[in-house]
């Protein structure tokens, strides 16, 4: 496991703006979260809605190490990505409640997120089935010579499916320009990990294939960030393909339909695993290398708290989508 | 005109198509090295190169994926199933990526990708060889349908399904592949949706598409002679989008009807036919409008119990004397 080598004294003081927005985004994340939690219980937002409170870190990392025009698939449990991403707030948050002027027309849901113009491709929720599609995207990328990368987010009960494995074999079997980050968040649903796969360490089914491969503290988002940037650097400048784990975890429940600890996970391993919280630890280093004010930090969470606070006033005043639009998008021209 | 193959139709579909747009990439099992299971890619990978002429290892599920991924893209990928009854694996991307990708991003995401091969039975390949799937894939909104039985045919709706901006599931009959027909040197295409009269009658309308095709047209050979009625072969072409205005304006002209398909009776392509007709055309039908189809079971092995579950020019002579009450 790469560890997570950050001190305080070792932050660099030039990035300081850096490190600034990942905290930013981090708890932007986090408070999207929770008020979107708050109106799934108000009832104002439907279906299954899956939060991805504890795992900041991987996205906000992640996504972070990448250039704008590399794409972007993720599982049902994307809205983090599609914010890091650069997707507003307004319209992610209407896509929950259902809106027209939701990043997918209202059509999509919390489960289908997409935003074409900035390459975040969906939102895919039969689970790892957009493993493959990511890989498809680096055909593309390079079947056109470009140099984009194409970055893919699922959990790790994915790994378990035959399309983790056919996909891996064809990407490293091709060279393909594709980054695939299984956010090991230690429960598919309710099944813990060791109750569902022969091999703890994801990482290491990638020896299956040849392939790169890392593990990262995904509760550490300079370390998520360092991690993709040395598999960006592998896909980009050598073509090659890259599996990451990430080892995460999520506080709340599968969905907001699901208990959040009980027969599958108890209230103090819950309890411990917090105390390893993504946006503490963060706060912690920026405090020890001083390179974070009291003033800074309140500054950073009352425009985090104004944002989401319009987020969700948008999203309840706009629209629902016209009733012709049930007919539209079927099929394309 | 030239007299080809179907094969060597589709084949000069893919190549004129690959040749006038560098998006389009052919990719699937044994499709460049080994020249095509069926060889319809003939060529194909000494033209184009292995960028553009694909072999995979067996992974349907991953390949078909990897289709939709391009797709959404910017590519035009032709995924080939080496038999659309391995594509089964592939289903979930076909039905639940394919479809849906489009509506679901509210309009953002367009997914040109064919996805093709061979379907239906050839002969004594068993039960695991030998399903016409057509149905399955029309049930699903999102998805266009398409299963020529002409090389004419075949070329032409290849085309326009490679240039379609929609996920387009496209059934090649296994066992039409070596039949030839008349394909022009010049360039066409024929639109997706649209059937055809492949020939003109007035007493009744035979409904059939692929293979089923050349079923009645020998039934209405055989009915001309042995009986003095002039059938009228309307082939489907297309499955979805259905082009019921053929069929009603056939089935008014006639008013008796029989469905042929190769598929299974149950929730197959002709019980959408009658549903159609029975709404369109009702006042125009004199007789319930009866259906020809592979027997309900899975195909077996032997010779014999195969030929009695495949449908025949025989039994749609039957369909045919019943609905004009010439047998009870």
């Amino acid at each position: 496991m790469t560890a997570a080598t950050h001190s305080g004294a070792s932050l660099d003081p030039t990035r300081k703006a850096f490190y600034h927005g990942l905290l930013r985004q981090m708890v932007q994340l986090r408070r999207f979260e929770e008020r979107a939690g708050e109106a799934y219980a108000q009832g104002r937002i439907g279906g299954f809605c899956h939060l991805y409170i504890g795992q900041e870190a991987v996205a906000t990392g992640a996504i972070s190490a990448l250039r704008d025009d590399d794409y972007l698939f993720a599982s049902y449990r994307e809205h983090a990505h599609a914010l890091v991403r650069g997707t507003p707030a307004r319209a992610v948050m209407a896509e929950l409640f259902g809106k027209a002027t939701g990043c997918s027309g209202g059509k999509g849901g919390s489960m289908h997120l997409f935003d074409a113009p900035r390459h975040f491709l969906g939102g895919h929720a039969i689970v790892g089935s957009h493993i493959p599609i990511a890989a498809g995207a680096g055909f593309a990328i390079k079947s056109r010579g470009t140099d984009q990368v194409a970055v893919c987010f699922f959990g790790e009960a994915a790994v378990n499916i035959g399309a983790f494995h056919e996909t891996l074999n064809m990407a490293a079997l091709w060279e393909l320009p594709a980054i695939f980050i299984c956010e090991n968040n230690r429960y598919g649903m309710g099944t813990a990990l060791e109750r569902a796969a022969a091999v703890y360490d994801i990482a290491h089914r990638a020896c299956s294939y040849d392939m790169a491969s890392e593990t990262a503290d995904g509760m550490d988002v300079l370390a998520m960030y360092e991690v993709t940037a040395r598999a960006v650097e592998r896909a980009r400048e050598r073509k090659l393909p890259t599996l990451i784990e990430a080892r995460t975890y999520r506080y709340m429940g599968h969905s907001m339909a699901d208990p959040i600890h009980g027969h599958y996970r108890t209230k103090e391993e819950l309890e411990e695993q917090k105390a390893r919280d993504p946006i503490e630890h963060l706060t912690g280093l920026l405090r020890e290398g001083e390179l974070l004010t009291d003033a800074e930090r309140d500054a950073l969470r009352q425009s985090v708290e104004e944002e989401i606070a319009d987020a969700v006033q948008f999203a309840d005043e706009s629209p629902d989508p016209e009733p012709g639009a049930l007919y539209t998008d079927v099929y394309a021209d | 005109m030239a007299t080809i193959t179907y094969r060597d139709a589709l084949n000069q579909a893919l190549r004129e198509e690959m040749q006038r747009d560098d998006t389009v990439f052919l990719m699937g099992e044994e499709v460049g090295v080994y020249q095509g299971a069926y060889k319809v890619s003939r060529g194909l990978l000494e033209e184009f190169g292995p960028s553009r002429v694909v072999d995979t290892p067996i992974a349907e599920l991953s390949f078909a994926g990897i289709g939709v991924g391009a797709a959404m893209v910017g590519l035009r990928p032709v995924i080939e199933f080496m038999t659309w009854n391995f594509a089964l694996l592939a289903i979930d991307q076909v039905v639940n990526s394919a479809a849906k990708m489009l509506y679901m991003s509210g309009g953002q995401t367009p997914m040109p990708v064919v996805f093709r091969g061979p379907g239906g039975a050839a002969l004594q390949l068993g039960a695991q060889h030998s399903q016409a799937l057509e149905a399955w894939f029309a049930h699903v909104p999102g998805l266009k349908v398409v299963a020529p039985a002409t090389p004419y045919d075949a070329k032409g709706l290849l085309k326009s399904a490679i240039r379609d901006n929609n996920p387009v599931v496209f059934l090649e009959g296994e066992m039409l592949y070596n039949t030839k027909g008349e394909v022009p040197e010049e360039e066409y295409a024929i639109p997706l949706g649209s059937a055809e009269v492949k020939r003109a009658g007035t007493d009744v309308t035979l409904v059939c598409h692929s293979k089923t095709v050349a079923v009645a047209l020998r039934a209405a050979d055989r009915l001309a002679d042995e009986h003095g009625i002039a059938a009228e072969v309307v082939d489907l072409r297309t499955i979805r989008p259905l082009d019921v205005d053929t069929l009603v304006t056939s089935v008014r002209k006639t008013n008796r009807c029989v469905v042929i398909e190769e598929g299974w009776y149950f929730c197959g392509v002709g019980a959408q036919v009658v549903d159609e007709l029975q709404r369109e055309a009702f006042d125009h039908l004199d007789a319930p409008i009866l259906r020809v189809t592979q027997a309900d079971v899975p195909m077996p092995y032997n010779k014999l119990l195969e030929r009695a579950a495949k449908p025949s020019p025989e039994q749609v002579l039957e369909a045919v004397r019943r609905v004009a009450y010439l047998e009870r």
